[in-house]
């Protein structure tokens, strides 16, 4: 590129700071200050990538967050890589790599494009109506699909970066700091509100910062030298702080907004080392102003989707802002008088436009009049037709509009150009907006959406609110925060706006073309390819709520989520359908406004910090000897303890036979406990549990089976009366916090009146059981001044003691079946009296257990899991738990629910026993359970819920849930599997010393 | 998000609070005098408004207190809060 596009007159651009960075493998050269948008143009480079569909050569087309096809890869292959950036908004830096998405082998030629020449045959919804039929052949089209699209790659190794999340509280936001923001900002900082202005670009001021035009002068100076004056006074405002790169993705109810504030992107490589490279703000505003301002409409017309086809108002900021020339033979289509004020920023600067076609039969500003003045040929009532160019523009058609705008009528003239801009008028960026629960009013003067009911303290300003010319800007903004913030006079005495600009507008959605429509390539969502002949094959379909357009099409859910083109598709639905805009509505628009990473929506809650992790007293111990660790909701419960080369299953093999053999000792320091006082406290846990509680002694353990209000069984566990009014209650690990809310939920809503006081103590305690037919010996050996004897300290039974100074409760109580002592102290204690029991049982072969084993032990007794066993489904009357259920009880919680027409059914699925037939055999928990496998379909009557191999029994045993299981016993069934059927017989579920024996064994 | 302000503590996070279905549903005193669709009409049956409701709510990651709430469900205004046991302060 031998001719210079860089007019060095910018004073954003440093151009004493020249900066190399790398596109598709080849270096360049840009300036601080240039985005690597405006580098590439500088350099003479429009085409980036490829559209998604149709692998059609796409260029630069905007300068801001609302670009849809420079969209690329940063740093590919490296950990830092990202994808799906838009080159319009990274600064560069040196060392910059960027390359092109969606092209293979180059983005010069690339194989897709085939699919460009047989886009008669891709038209909307085809990938639903081709590939979807039949079903199963989804999988193989699926892998062709996603090979040959896509939109960049993720980073397949760990991100380096570190990321934040703030808390902002502030009495009022301003989002946009364009002209309306800062004179918002300043406002409201000077009436003294504690207020956060917050900008996506890196600088202040919005378009306004580099309108230098003589057509819009504010008190007789130019825009951006008053606009500079304006950011001069508020960056020195006390209670006003100011933040760039810094962009709202969400905004919620009750003005709750998420923004990313961008730190270190702008930055070289090596100086982002332990730096935070984004910060997600989580705000909280009394007051939020929105002034997002508005996103320049493209023209919806035959290929207007070439690279070079750029906004009119992008061709501006690229000259006035970066000082960048998008071409040298311009050429200017609009149906506004705001491609005029591209026209004289380019007049300024000596670059040549060749015309300006507008759709307008009269044009008649100021501005344009000044245009004209310089000798450029304006097409009035004209349309451009077609544009020609392969890799880059160079030659557009355009023909005469008929009076109604609906054809075009008389010769096609032909006109050189390597840019064209475009400018279809304004959209108000609603987007917040409309996330917050706003609603939209429709415009008809002027086509445009514009916020009408406020759900919240909020206020939109500026162009987002349709004031689109300085002066209804400057005048409206400042009427509507006096309203806003209740002040009479606002920071400023008098403005006198001078504008040469006209607001009148040629709207028409779709402009007509020579061609039939299905002849045309006018592209309505750059991103996803969707043309207006898309929209109008799925109105012809049937379709008519916008919504089902939308998805059908695909139009407006890239990642741009359709910025540009949702007001075209709308229009042109609404005109081929014959109804009125606004009548359809709009499409939703869904946070984030732009893309966030992973990174900025997780923070520093990665690795460790992913999430809680409670650890009981004894888990060192664990950990130093060799436990494998098993989550169960928060806790890192020790799972199995593998000796030698052990596999999970010898090692739980060994410590089940151990503790039946000998001793087992397992960490319990997780099950909920519970601290219950109070003059009801019986009374209480008589209503809550299924079982009797008035009766049971001071001293004295019972198990009890909590139901929800619909008789399914909710909770298990054992409680133990301390004193007359006092218990502690176990519940399971998983359920501890619910069942306390529960339990606080009943006492404060339904029964109030009862004297009853709750506190969780799970923590407070670290428990050690001790079981096995040596257990007594140990625990002997451990606490020697307690009586032990079975009469003095008898199963279901509760005794305190000291361990030295070292006070503790002991239970008696078993969920294995062996004689088992329950060693509870304070949690600090808990490892050093842990110790004390492997010291004392080293005699004995204590074994430590974990999770699997205590599993393994209570199956062989039948005891079962809630949350394994039982599903919310299950009654105690279908785990054949009758003998817990209360008759004489008048009520309690899920009472009523036991007898209702449905849980009284016999056919509900009961818990059972279940022995395969080949006694090696182990069944896979959740297996489904049949009887027979030749009708079909197969009846399901049922599922294996726990099953193991019993070193104990030498056998395979496990339980299940089956139809009508109680009065199957001796039954046979079948477990169908992949690639074998197993047969089972319906058995006890209690399979070992039904009759308790062990409990009170004596070696 | 929501803010909303606990009739013991004053405006927090609704991330602090769980929401608790719908209010003023009181447990019957007799269970075991109902029948099955009376039974059924207590446990099961719920109104699920689009517009002002009456909501159960916990600030279960502060207080632990349960009370009451108005709100809007079409725009989730809240209306008011209010103690349990206590009035509903609107219609
Ligand atoms: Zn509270």
């Amino acid at each position: 590129m031998s001719i210079n596009l860089r007019f060095k007159t910018s004073k954003f651009i440093d151009e004493t700071y020249r900066v190399s960075f790398k596109f598709n493998n080849k270096t360049y050269f840009g300036f601080k200050g240039d985005t690597l948008a405006s580098a590439l143009l500088a350099n003479g480079i429009h085409l980036v990538g490829r559209s998604f569909k149709y692998h059609r050569p796409r260029g630069i087309m905007t300068s801001g967050s609302e670009e849809p096809n420079a969209i690329i890869q940063l740093h590919d292959n490296s950990s830092r890589t990202e994808p799906n950036v838009r080159a319009t908004e990274v600064e560069i830096y040196e060392g910059l790599v960027a390359s092109s998405q969606n092209c293979w082998p180059s983005v010069n030629f690339d194989v897709g494009g085939i699919n460009n020449l047989l886009s008669p045959i891709l038209p909307a919804g085809f990938y639903y109506k081709t590939f979807m039929w039949p079903a199963s052949f989804w999988e193989k089209y699926e892998y062709f699909i996603r090979k040959s699209a896509g939109l960049g790659k993720s980073p397949k190794v760990t991100d380096p970066d570190l990321y934040e999340h703030n808390y902002i509280h502030c009495d009022v936001l301003v989002i946009g700091a364009g002209i309306s923001g800062i004179m918002a900002a300043k406002i409201a900082a000077k009436n003294g509100f504690k207020t956060l202005l917050v900008d996506e670009k890196s600088y202040l001021g919005g378009s306004s910062i580099y309108d230098n035009s003589e057509f819009s002068k504010i008190n007789n100076q130019l825009t951006s030298s008053w606009l500079e004056k304006e950011i001069n006074e508020i960056s020195k405002l006390e209670n006003l702080e100011i933040k760039v790169r810094t962009s709202v993705a969400a905004f919620h109810g009750y003005n709750f907004l998420l923004a990313r504030e961008n730190l270190t992107d702008h930055l070289p490589i090596n100086q982002r080392e332990n730096k935070v490279r984004q910060r997600l703000l989580k705000i909280r505003a009394k007051k939020v102003i929105t002034a997002t301002g508005s996103i320049e409409r493209p023209l919806i017309f035959d290929n207007n989707d070439r690279p070079g086809i750029l906004l009119s108002s992008a061709i501006k900021k690229y000259i006035d802002l970066y000082g960048v020339a998008c071409g040298e033979n311009n050429v200017l289509f609009t149906n506004n008088d705001t491609a005029y004020e591209t026209a004289m920023s380019l007049i300024q600067r000596g670059i040549k436009i060749n015309a300006i076609i507008d759709n307008r039969e009269q044009v008649d500003s100021k501005i344009s009049y000044e245009v004209e003045k310089n000798n450029i040929k304006i097409y009035k009532g004209y349309s451009v037709v077609d544009t020609y160019g392969y890799r880059r523009i160079n030659k557009i058609s355009i023909m005469k509009l008929s009076k109604d705008g609906q054809t075009v009528i008389g010769d096609k003239t032909k006109l050189n150009c390597d840019c064209l801009g475009v400018s279809g008028g304004w959209t108000p960026a609603v987007h917040l907006f409309t996330q917050s629960g706003g609603k939209l009013r429709f415009r008809e003067e002027d086509q445009v959406f514009i916020p009408d009911v406020y759900p919240s303290d909020q206020i939109s300003i500026g162009s987002c609110n349709g004031d689109f010319s300085l002066e209804e800007i400057v005048k409206n903004t400042l009427f509507s925060l006096k309203k806003f913030f209740n002040i009479d006079n606002s920071e400023y005495k008098t403005i006198e706006i001078i504008s040469g600009l006209n607001q009148s507008k040629r709207n028409i959605w779709l402009l007509p073309s020579d061609k039939s429509i299905g002849k045309t390539k006018s592209f309505v969502d750059y991103q996803n390819d969707a043309t207006s002949k898309d929209i109008k094959l799925a109105l012809r379909e049937g379709f008519r709520s916008i919504e089902h357009v939308k998805r059908y099409t695909t139009t407006g859910m890239g990642t741009d989520q359709g910025k540009l083109g949702n007001m075209h598709a709308l229009g042109i639905i609404s005109e081929t359908a014959g109804t009125k805009m606004g009548e359809h509505g709009t499409t939703t628009f869904r946070p984030p406004y732009t893309p966030l990473t992973f990174g900025t929506i997780v923070g520093r809650n990665v690795g460790e910090f992913f999430d809680i992790f409670r650890r009981t007293p004894i888990h060192d111990w664990h950990v130093a000897n060799n436990a494998e660790f098993e989550n169960v909701g928060q806790w890192k419960r020790a799972w199995y303890y593998p000796k030698d080369n052990e596999n999970m299953h010898q090692a739980v093999q060994r410590e089940s036979k151990a503790a039946r053999d000998s001793a087992g000792i397992l960490d319990a320091s997780t099950l909920g406990k519970i601290d219950i006082q109070g003059t009801d406290a019986s009374e209480f846990l008589n209503r809550v549990y299924t079982n009797a509680w008035s009766k049971l002694a001071v001293g004295k353990c019972r198990y009890g089976l909590m139901l929800n209000e619909d008789g399914m069984v909710y909770d298990d566990g054992v409680t133990t009366r301390l004193g007359e009014n006092h218990y502690i209650m176990t519940t399971t690990t998983g359920g501890a916090a619910n069942v306390l809310g529960k339990l606080e939920d009943y006492l404060q809503t339904e029964w109030p009146e009862l004297d009853v006081y709750l506190s969780s103590v799970t923590d407070h305690y670290a428990t050690i059981s001790v079981c096995g037919p040596n257990s007594k010996k140990i625990v002997s050996k451990v606490i020697p001044d307690l009586d032990f004897s079975d009469e003095n300290f008898p199963h279901m039974s509760f005794k305190n003691a000291k361990i030295g100074n070292i006070k503790c409760r002991i239970m008696r109580i078993s969920f294995t079946g062996e004689q088992s002592y329950e060693i509870n102290i304070q949690a600090n204690f808990g490892k050093s009296v842990w110790e004390k029991c492997m010291e004392a049982g080293k005699d004995f072969n204590i074994t430590p257990y974990g999770t699997e084993t205590m599993h393994l032990l209570r199956a062989e007794k039948g005891f079962i899991i809630v949350g394994q066993d039982t599903d919310a489904t299950l009654t105690p009357i279908d785990l054949q738990m009758d003998w817990i259920v209360s008759k004489k009880k008048y009520d309690f919680i899920g009472k009523r629910s036991l007898y209702r027409s449905d849980t009284i059914r016999e056919d509900r699925k009961q818990l059972v026993g279940l022995l395969t037939e080949n006694p090696e055999e182990v069944l896979e928990e959740g297996a489904q359970i049949v009887s027979d496998v030749k009708k079909s379909p197969i009846e399901m009557l049922g599922h294996v819920t726990s099953s193991y191999y019993s070193p104990n029994l030498k056998k395979s045993i496990a339980l299940g849930v089956v139809k009508s299981g109680k009065n199957m016993l001796g039954q046979k069934l079948i477990i169908p599997m992949e690639n074998k059927n197993i047969n089972v017989t319906v058995a006890d579920p209690v399979f070992l010393d039904k009759e308790g024996k062990r409990l009170n064994a004596k070696l | 998000m929501f803010l909303i302000n606990c009739p013991f503590c004053g405006e927090r996070e609704q991330s602090e609070f769980k929401a608790g279905g719908e209010a003023h549903i009181v447990r019957p005193k007799q269970p075991t005098e109902l029948s099955d669709d009376e039974w059924a009409e207590y446990l099961f049956m719920r109104k699920n408004i689009k517009g002002v409701q009456f909501e159960r709510w916990n600030h279960v990651h502060g207080c632990r207190k349960w009370f009451n709430m108005v709100r809007d469900t079409s725009n989730d205004q809240i209306k008011a809060v209010y103690k349990m046991g206590e009035k509903p302060p609107i219609k």
